[in-house]
């Protein structure tokens, strides 16, 4: 066996290892640490944005940004992509 | 004669007003059911893209250039970002809610609780969903049709 290939399995099986004790630490699912978040947004978005959708009244009022953010990176990609795909008129 | 055969261009004809409308409904809906302006989008660029496969690239383009849909997206994107500062002309902060609470339109608030509401609800959320929506449906056609001619010139001549 080659030493670069070797080097590869060590190097894979040192951090598979590493990946599996971090699964085990992860926290259960369903019992989050901290709630105070959830149950703030989950009581008051209705009267507060005046949507039955919560999850719609985070992305577009209490995370407008990230929405913003979102929006930005479609705008840049369809300005790259129809740049790179343009016709050149001679 | 571009595009594919007569059977494949027959049943898309028949079947797209259906998924532009599904599209459209679940753009106006996003603030009472699941969905929003980047999901109905999405669906709605995907009947304009079942078009352009039925019909091919070289006919599609001659009936919307893709100069009218970055058009489109622009205004999209002005769209969202002018309600975002309208918050801050009307309210308090960027991003601020301002319709809600107020007799307008999109201004009633649903009774609390888990329930059917009207449409006529949850302030700007509606109608940056339809900014987002525009924005999305102009996009994500934009990409597919320019890829599409980008290769289709090519094998036509």
């Amino acid at each position: 066996m080659e030493k670069r290939s070797i080097a590869a399995i060590l190097s894979f099986s040192v951090v598979a290892v590493f990946f599996m004790f971090t699964v085990l630490l992860i926290h259960p699912f369903g019992n989050p640490v901290s709630t105070e978040m959830d149950d703030d947004i989950i009581s008051n978005a209705q009267t507060d944005t005046g949507a039955n959708n919560a999850v719609t009244s985070v992305v577009f009022d209490y995370r407008g940004f990230d929405t913003l953010g979102e929006a930005t990176v479609l705008f840049t990609a369809v300005a790259g992509v129809v740049m790179l795909f343009r016709r050149i008129k001679k | 004669m571009s595009g594919m055969s007569k059977i494949v261009k027959t049943i898309t004809s028949i079947s797209i007003p259906f998924i532009l409308i599904y599209g459209l409904y679940v753009i106006a809906h996003g603030h009472l059911t699941p969905g929003g302006g980047f999901q109905g989008g999405a669906i709605f660029a995907s009947g304009l893209v079942m078009v352009l496969v039925a019909y091919g690239s070289v006919w599609t383009m001659e009936k919307i250039k893709e100069k009218n849909l970055t058009m489109l997206e622009s205004l999209g994107a002005f769209c969202f970002i002018l309600i975002a500062f309208l918050g801050l002309v009307f309210g308090t902060v960027f991003f601020n809610n301002y319709l809600v609470g107020s007799n307008s339109i999109f201004g009633t608030v649903p009774a609390a609780g888990s329930g059917l509401a009207d449409i006529n609800t949850a302030g700007v959320i509606p109608l940056m969903n339809f900014a987002v929506g525009l924005k999305v449906i102009a996009g994500l056609f934009a990409i597919v049709l320019v890829m599409a001619y980008a290769i289709s010139k090519k094998e036509e001549k």
